[in-house]
């Protein structure tokens, strides 16, 4: 061997295969939480089980209970299918608006392209949870605004990746063919491009998601997301944020279930190997 | 010569990691020192994995399975880190192909040719500046004292190549590995990059491992040849002996591929030239970036006033060299770039300029092969899709099977995906997917011009059975004069978007009238020992009237 | 005139126009939308006369186009408007919550910047090896870690179970430094590990991207060691997406600051700005959010122009041009 410059470019693909399964069946676990919700909650969340606030974990309520006496793991429970189905909702809707727009702008090229991409240069100059903030005072904090801002800021980013995978294959022969066949639009986004960049744009999916998850749980978090008495995982750890002072780890449970889903979806994608979507910001 | 050899191979085998059919296959070779040993063979023959064996390196993603490198005394493949750097860059350089990739842009040139010296410590920077320099002048770069001052992307390809032979050649090393090194350049810059590198390698008694896909380039520097064919060594002899008495089946194929300016093979049929014009083309002009608003020309110019005709089973080939502007020409006629002026029309009717325009009955008559087999067809789909869509889009019935036959290919293609045919095979599914249109005008864009030289030659003898077997009219646009002048009928020359000759090639071939199509010509590598050295004096005698070079 | 120049003026431009965007946006995305803040002021004490008062009082009926106006230039004269709830001018309001922010940020920055850069730097080195594979997950997990987990968790351990540093970060006036530092120890160490744990992945990811490239094996074929290729040959092409990465992520700090400022219960702007949020004080959730996107617009300005002074082509048309004249 030639020395460590070339084990560089050679993937420690074997190494990381574990690390793509566990991360892989965490990601799976919650989404079946999430699914299974109701059958798997002990309690109804908003049931007072004990009379004490963050008692100690017992047999009633295995991870303890909250400021109000209620059932941590049952919230848990019901925050779990909150936060997914919000962020899913959220990223899916980023994904289909910023996709189709961000095609459709590397195929038309010229006015078009001009347009889209500098309303999504002024979006992506605004830091994301700001417009949370103003958009929240607004309108107040509903579900259906948290979901439509992070659908609405993160789409822009979807734009940028899906117009530069776009632009990338736009280019090349095969397209130039199907244009000088005369095909039309729909055919070059679905027919020729969207089958060369679905793994990229699945990739880029999860890791938005993970992204809109810390998002809508930060805003939750200063208490202005998912209003009492119903708590996504960020309103869980703000309610139950009183209880670190008596040494409590009842606000831990639900940050740690937030930080083990998005870094679950980070690692995946990280471990199916896509180079581009390794460098992103958070706030990107 | 000396007894022990500068470069042993030994029974090499190297293997891809992941398992799978060997890349080099048990070579042996020797080098002496001041011979030059041309491997050639194919894409994929294994010539740049032996080639870089020799510096002890293996890429990512290869391993070492058997055999021995030495590089004098040296085991390079058992040497540790410190041995193998001690040695490249020393010892033993490397010439890759494309310099523009090869040097470090952010770098002067100056700092990466003279680096050699410098992480050897061998010598005072002032010393080896001088030693770079002088070497620039024997490579007849222009303003040897100053032009290493340089960036890499502020030196034309042809000097940049030159840069990188000097960079190998600064140390005086025993040993250069030279990679496709003029590839990658004009027909007329790779004579010039070629002739000063045997210069330098000759005076300084260096020994050469050249590697090519050309056996015209390779006879030209050459004392050895060793024919590669998936990873074995098929015949190796004197560049004499591999020339005119080739012994294995590949080998003559090879050296009958090359075989250029043989018109007299080919029978002229009577038909060609005759009839209506299928196609015309008139006054062109076309470029890039915005328009005047005086003049309503582009601001770079690409094709200007360009005028051509083609008929019924007739070839008209644009010939030129990068930058001519004939790729820009195709895309006009097939609609994908509407000219700012000039006409076309097919069987006397006008076209729109922009294909949107078109009737889908006027497209369907024109169709276009794309230069890049490997990005002209979607990966993702199958062939039967690909030929299938384009068949449903002009309304023919589904017949892909008759054109994979149509172009030589067995039906069950139809299954397969563009990844796993060669490029040869891509091609010519290429073709079927434009004759699914059923067209009268096709046209061909520098749709060899990737191609290994055997597989380039039964994509041509293709192309030449599809006109006689469907009548069609071809523009065919190529950079490679030797292959157009067994095809077409008609040539016509274009440099800097503009025509500087046309004719039927009998004509040109034999008494050229532009001195730039002299020059061509004269450029053009013919399979001959020596023809190196005459091709300068000859381009001079051929240029009397001064033609400016492209730099 | 030199390109970079006017690049850096052009760019200038745009983010002057993205400015006046964001100040229509947020004008908007306060006044036009529903909610009116005279009602929401006077909560259950609103009449209809009063709320006609509060409107003259803040010049609420007049048309939203004079209002804005009289917003973005009281905003260039320094007067930002009188907060509803609390009717103290914004200006001073911000002031002192300014300087707050800005120190936590700006330590945050000091600290975290090197340390990346240093970690992200090793990591490419060794690209590969061991230290390179657990760190690169390390950082990959730490890097989608919410703050509020980074922060309770450090809350937990340092404050209540090992009682070393305050749970909530009071500044007073007149604090002594170290009083200062115990304060905002575990709020810096919240953004640091976060803002870290990026800029050195995508330093790593950077400077490995290039270690592909075809002139590093041209520069191992030469002889040169690792250590040279990645600091000589690697380096000077990523010098300017590093310099970019940086300015994005301590832009990122804005939204990391948001949080953190709640744990700690910290005064700063975001804390000001989340309070008005609850409180409707549209004034001062108006000038809070200019003030951050003012903040987040120059750093992506900075990140933009610091990719360019570092692209070396750029530079050098300027040089061969400069001497050809």
């Amino acid at each position: 061997m030639s020395g460590a410059i070339d084990a560089v470019a050679a993937p420690p693909r074997p190494a990381r295969r574990p690390l793509f399964w566990v991360s892989l069946s965490i990601v799976a676990a919650w989404a079946l939480v999430a699914l299974l919700a109701p059958i798997l909650m002990p309690h109804d969340p908003t049931d007072f089980v004990s009379d004490d606030p963050f008692a100690a974990p017992d047999r009633i309520a295995w991870l303890g209970t909250d400021y109000l006496g209620r059932d941590l793991l049952a919230r848990l429970i019901g925050g779990a299918q909150i936060t997914l189905a919000m962020a899913f909702l959220a990223t899916l809707l980023a994904s289909l608006l910023g996709g189709t727009l961000g095609l459709l702008a590397a195929i038309a090229g010229g006015w078009l392209d001009a347009v889209l991409s500098r309303i999504v240069d002024i979006v992506l100059s605004l830091p994301k949870i700001i417009v949370g903030l103003v958009v929240v005072a607004a309108v107040g904090p509903s579900m259906a605004a948290l979901i439509a801002i992070a659908g609405v800021v993160y789409a822009a980013g979807v734009f940028r990746i899906a117009r530069a995978l776009g632009a990338d294959i736009a280019v090349l022969d095969f397209i130039l063919a199907a244009r000088a066949r005369g095909e039309g639009a729909r055919w070059l986004v679905f027919g020729e491009i969207l089958p060369n960049i679905v793994m990229p744009l699945a990739a880029d999916f999860a890791i938005r998601m993970s992204f809109a998850i810390l998002f809508m749980s930060s805003l939750s978090f200063i208490g202005l997301g998912v209003q009492p008495p119903r708590a996504d995982w960020g309103g869980l750890v703000r309610e139950n944020l009183s209880a670190l002072s008596a040494g409590s780890w009842a606000p831990i449970f639900p940050a740690l279930a937030i930080a083990s889903l998005a870094i679950a979806l980070n690692l995946l994608v990280d471990a199916v190997g896509d180079r581009r979507q390794a460098v992103r910001a958070r706030d990107e | 010569m000396n007894d022990t050899p500068v470069l042993a191979v030994e029974a090499l085998v190297v293997a891809p990691q992941a398992g799978g059919a060997p890349v080099v296959d048990g070579i042996s070779l020797t080098l002496a020192k001041g011979e030059v040993l041309a491997l050639i063979g194919e894409s994929g023959s294994g010539k740049t994995t032996l080639a870089l064996s020799a510096l002890g390196r293996v890429r990512p993603g290869l391993a070492v399975r058997g055999g021995r490198v030495r590089l004098g005394a040296t085991d390079v493949l058992c040497a540790g880190e410190t041995v193998l750097r001690d040695l490249r860059g020393r010892r033993a350089t490397y010439v890759a192909q494309s310099a523009a990739a090869a040097f470090n842009p952010s770098l002067r040139l100056d700092f990466q040719v003279t680096e050699p010296s410098r992480v050897h410590r061998l010598r005072p920077l002032a010393e080896a500046l001088a030693m770079a320099h002088s070497l620039y002048r024997r490579l007849d770069l222009p303003d040897s004292r100053r032009i290493g001052k340089r960036f890499p992307h502020e030196v034309s390809g042809g000097q940049l190549q030159r840069f990188m032979v000097a960079m190998g050649l600064i140390e005086g090393p025993e040993l250069v590995v030279c990679d496709e090194p003029t590839s990658a350049l004009d027909v007329t810059t790779q004579v010039e990059v070629l002739k000063a590198f045997k210069a330098v390698i000759r005076d300084g008694n260096t020994a050469a491992l050249f590697v090519s896909h050309d056996l015209a380039v390779v006879a030209q520097i050459a004392d050895r040849i060793a024919v590669l064919s998936r990873g074995r060594v098929v015949e190796q002899g004197t560049t004499g002996e591999i020339l005119s008495s080739p012994q294995q089946p590949y080998t003559q194929e090879l050296v009958a591929a090359c075989r250029r300016w043989d018109r007299s093979r080919r029978p002229r049929p009577a038909r060609a030239g005759s009839g209506p014009a299928r196609l015309e083309v008139a006054g062109i002009i076309a470029g890039y970036g915005p328009r005047n608003r005086v003049t309503g020309r582009p601001s770079v110019l690409a094709v200007n006033g360009v005028t051509l005709s083609v008929a019924a089973r007739e070839v008209v080939a644009v010939i030129g060299e990068s930058g001519s502007g004939k790729s820009t020409l195709a895309q006009v006629i097939a609609g994908l770039r509407p000219p700012t002026a000039g006409e076309i029309r097919l069987a006397g009717r006008r076209l729109a300029p922009d294909v949107a325009r078109r009737s889908l009955e006027e497209r369907r008559r024109v169709q276009m092969v794309f230069q890049m087999a490997d990005t002209a067809l979607n990966p993702r789909h199958t062939i039967g899709r690909i030929l299938g869509r384009a068949l449903d889009f002009f309304g023919r019935e589904r017949r892909s099977a008759e054109l994979l036959e149509m172009v030589r290919l067995p039906a069950s293609y139809a299954r397969r995906r563009p990844g796993e045919l060669s490029g040869g095979e891509k091609q010519r599914v290429n073709l079927a997917r434009a004759l699914a249109a059923e067209p009268e005008v096709l046209i061909c864009d520098e749709i060899i011009s990737a191609l290994d030289t055997v597989v380039a030659a039964a994509i041509v003898r293709l192309v030449e059975d599809l006109r006689d077997r469907l009548g069609l009219a071809i523009v065919f646009i190529s950079h490679d004069l030797a292959t157009v002048a067994t095809l077409a009928d008609q040539l016509v020359v274009m440099r800097r978007g503009e025509v500087v000759e046309r004719g039927s090639v009998d004509q040109i071939l034999a008494n050229p009238g532009h001195p730039y199509t002299r020059l061509l010509l004269a450029s053009v590598p013919e399979l001959r020992i020596g023809w190196l050295e005459d091709a300068a004096e000859r381009a001079k005698v051929a240029t009397a009237e001064p033609v400016e070079l492209p730099a | 005139m030199h390109p970079v120049l006017r690049f850096a003026i052009g760019r200038l431009g745009v983010a002057l126009m993205i400015l006046v965007a964001v100040s229509l946006l947020i004008f908007i995305g306060c006044e036009v939308l529903p909610g009116d803040v005279a009602q929401v002021s006077l909560g259950q004490f609103a009449t209809p006369e009063s709320i006609r008062a509060l409107h003259q009082q803040f010049g609420l009926d007049r048309p939203a186009g004079l209002r804005y106006l009289d917003w973005l230039l009281g905003i260039l004269r320094g007067d930002w408007g009188m907060s509803i709830t609390t009717r103290v001018p914004v200006s001073r309001l911000l002031a002192e919550r300014l300087s707050n922010t800005a120190r936590l940020a700006g330590i945050t920055t000091l600290v975290a910047v090197p340390l990346a850069l240093m970690l992200g730097l090793l990591m490419a080195l060794r690209a590969g090896g061991r230290f390179d594979r657990v760190a690169s997950i390390v950082v990959l997990a730490l890097s989608a870690t919410p703050e509020f987990l980074i922060g309770t968790l450090a809350v937990l351990i340092f404050s209540v179970k090992l009682r070393w540093l305050p749970a909530v970060a009071h500044v007073s006036n007149g604090a002594g430094l170290l009083q200062f530092a115990r304060a905002l120890l575990l709020p810096i160490g919240t953004l640091a590990i976060v803002v870290t744990a990026q800029i050195a992945r995508m330093t790593r990811a950077t400077i490995v991207n290039q270690l592909d490239s075809p002139f590093i094996e041209m520069a191992t074929l030469k002889g040169v060691a690792r250590r040279r290729i990645v600091l000589v040959h690697a380096l000077v092409n990523v010098v300017g997406p590093v310099a970019n990465v940086v300015a994005l992520n301590i832009a990122y700090l804005v939204s990391g600051v948001v949080v953190v400022e709640t744990i700690f219960a910290f005064p700063g702007v975001a804390r000001l700005m989340v309070d008005a949020v609850q409180a409707r004080d549209l004034p001062v959730v108006q000038a809070c959010a200019m003030v951050f996107c003012f903040a987040y617009v120059l750093l992506i300005l900075a990140a933009d122009l610091l990719s360019v002074v570092f692209n070396p082509r750029l530079r050098r048309v300027a040089r061969v041009r400069g001497a050809g004249a």
